[in-house]
């Protein structure tokens, strides 16, 4: 049994020729969540940018967070489009909200079975699933029902 | 100061495609089906492909303005314009940008245009492999998001749990398209008929609402259309397509990265059609002829909603075959088949067919057609919508 969620093979997050999201993918080594929060006005911000939409402060810092929040939608693929999900089956990726910081959305795979009913609104938490074999190693965030 | 408008200034006169293929089956280089697509508007119209002075198109076409100018002899290319965006939003873009140079003195005779042979290039539905995700794909594909319709399908789960509308709304979307192709000589899936059992027992693509006859094919082929302004469209053979009113662009922060937009339940047309049914001074009730991109039916049930004409709590019960079809449907949507029947001519098919409705020739011909309405791209940003005029809506 694999240890990830999806098999090997599925293209690896990188943090891009600029680094934006580098903070991000550094935290999910350690095991921990964050995300940017403006030091302007003060407000929660994801996916990274290098500026606060709302105040136009160029100045966020990343803050750790707790990976709790509720299923705001899903989606369960069966087509694979990728040579490594030939063959594997259906999946579920989940867009999560994080309710207590400004609800921003995070997107992961809802861990457990692959044909489980999924409910809207339904509560769940982070969990960090390593790819330490990869080259570089990196860490995903996942997600399961609480 | 004066009224800045493209209301009624300059019209479509001519329209060409190609032969529409499946991926991979196209004999013809993408670029000379791009030559021959533009030979063939021209000739519908009546004007000498060197009178040609402009190209728009969207989508990234490498069919490059100069290269096509210079294979046409043309004179003097006077615009070139590509409209930003790697979907289809900017089918209806590209036709208004031509109509903006055009009603500005900037260019004469423009050409929008696309062509497309998937079979020779990348194909949307199959990822690139790549082996690095960087941007916003480092937080989709390690998760097995990749494609178009795993990129929007989440988008379509929310819709349809926030108004309650049931999977049969998407199917009757589907078998009008189908319904139309039937008809049509060039659709790639004439002879193809869909019913609902074909329908409902076809493989999933993406739970729960993507089934395979949701999704639009992917083809080979190319499609061209000629603008000019409104006094040289009288002078020509055809029937003008007036442009009324062009519209593009997004909701507030539609790009917003990993999937934080404001509004995500979305086509991203919500703050658009009303700008667009201003310029046009018209209502989504006047409109005639209803075309809408398909990518996914999901796209399309958003965009009716999003452009006034369709309410979210009569989806169910208005989005039913027999309301969609032509001649006799009360909203006869995609009438030549569309994105999923006809052609993946990545919407510009759409236009062609807004076209031949207003002019009275189309196979699948409406009563009413004096007003036709474009919808491109749901769900991709930035997203375009044109409406089109006979010379009675002047």
């Amino acid at each position: 049994m694999s240890s990830t969620y999806l098999p090997d093979g599925l293209p690896r997050p990188g943090t891009g020729p600029d680094g934006l999201s580098e903070p991000y993918w550094k935290g999910t080594r350690e095991s921990k969540l964050r995300i940017q929060k403006c030091k302007g006005c003060g407000s929660w911000q994801w996916g990274p940018e290098w500026i606060c939409h709302r105040c136009h402060s160029f100045d966020l810092e990343w803050v750790d967070i707790q990976g709790k929040g509720r299923i705001y939608s899903y989606e369960r693929p069966h087509h694979p489009v990728h040579s490594s999900l030939n063959g594997h089956g259906p999946y579920i990726v989940v867009l999560v909200e994080l309710p207590d910081y400004g609800n921003v959305r995070m997107v992961g795979n809802l861990l457990g079975d692959p044909l489980q009913t999924v409910t809207i609104g339904a509560a769940v938490e982070a969990v960090f699933e390593p790819h330490d074999s990869a080259d570089p190693p990196y860490t995903l965030v996942q997600w399961k029902l609480t | 100061m004066a009224e800045r408008t493209l209301r009624g200034k300059t019209a479509i006169v001519g329209i060409g495609e190609t032969t529409y293929y499946k991926h991979g089956q196209s004999p013809d280089s993408e670029f000379k089906l791009a030559l021959q697509a533009v030979v063939n508007a021209c000739k519908d119209a009546g004007i000498n492909p060197k009178e040609v002075d402009g190209f728009a198109s969207y989508g990234n076409d490498r069919s490059e303005a100069g290269r096509l100018a210079a294979a046409l002899g043309i004179n003097e290319l006077r615009f070139s314009n590509m409209f930003w965006g790697g979907g289809g939003g900017g089918v209806c873009g590209a036709v208004g940008n031509a109509a903006a140079a055009v009603a500005t003195g900037m260019a004469d005779c423009v050409v929008a245009f696309r062509s497309l042979a998937q079979g020779q290039y990348q194909r949307y539905g199959r990822s690139g492999g790549a082996p690095l995700a960087s941007g916003d794909d480092a937080f989709l594909f390690p998760y097995g998001i990749m494609s178009p319709a795993q990129r929007f399908a989440m988008k379509v789960t929310r819709f349809m749990h926030d108004h309650g509308i049931k999977q049969e709304a998407l199917r009757a979307i589907s078998l009008a398209c189908y319904h139309h192709a039937q008809n049509n000589p060039n659709a790639v899936m004439r002879g193809r008929p869909l019913t609902e059992e074909k329908y409902d027992s076809s493989r999933w693509i993406i739970e729960p609402f993507f089934h395979l006859y949701d999704c639009c094919q992917e083809n080979d082929g190319a499609a061209a259309v000629i603008v000019v302004s409104a006094e040289r469209a009288k002078e020509l053979k055809n029937k003008p397509a007036y442009i009324m009113a062009c519209a593009q662009g997004c909701d507030t922060r539609s790009a917003a990265p990993v999937h934080n937009m404001p509004n995500y339940p979305s086509s991203h047309f919500g703050q658009l059609a009303p700008r667009m049914y201003k310029m046009a001074k018209m209502a989504p009730s006047d409109m005639d002829i209803v075309q809408c991109y398909e990518n996914f039916t999901g796209g399309v049930l958003m965009s009716l909603v999003e452009h006034g004409l369709v309410k979210p709590e009569q989806a169910n019960e208005f989005l039913v075959k027999d309301n969609l079809i032509a001649p006799n449907g009360g909203m006869p949507l995609n009438t030549s088949g569309g994105n999923l029947a006809e052609c993946y001519m990545h919407g510009l098919e759409l236009v062609h067919e807004s076209v031949r409705q207003i002019r009275g020739v189309a196979i699948n011909q409406s009563q009413k057609h004096d007003t036709a309405i474009i919808m491109g791209g749901p769900m991709v940003t930035p997203v375009s919508s044109i409406i089109l005029g006979s010379e009675a809506t002047l």
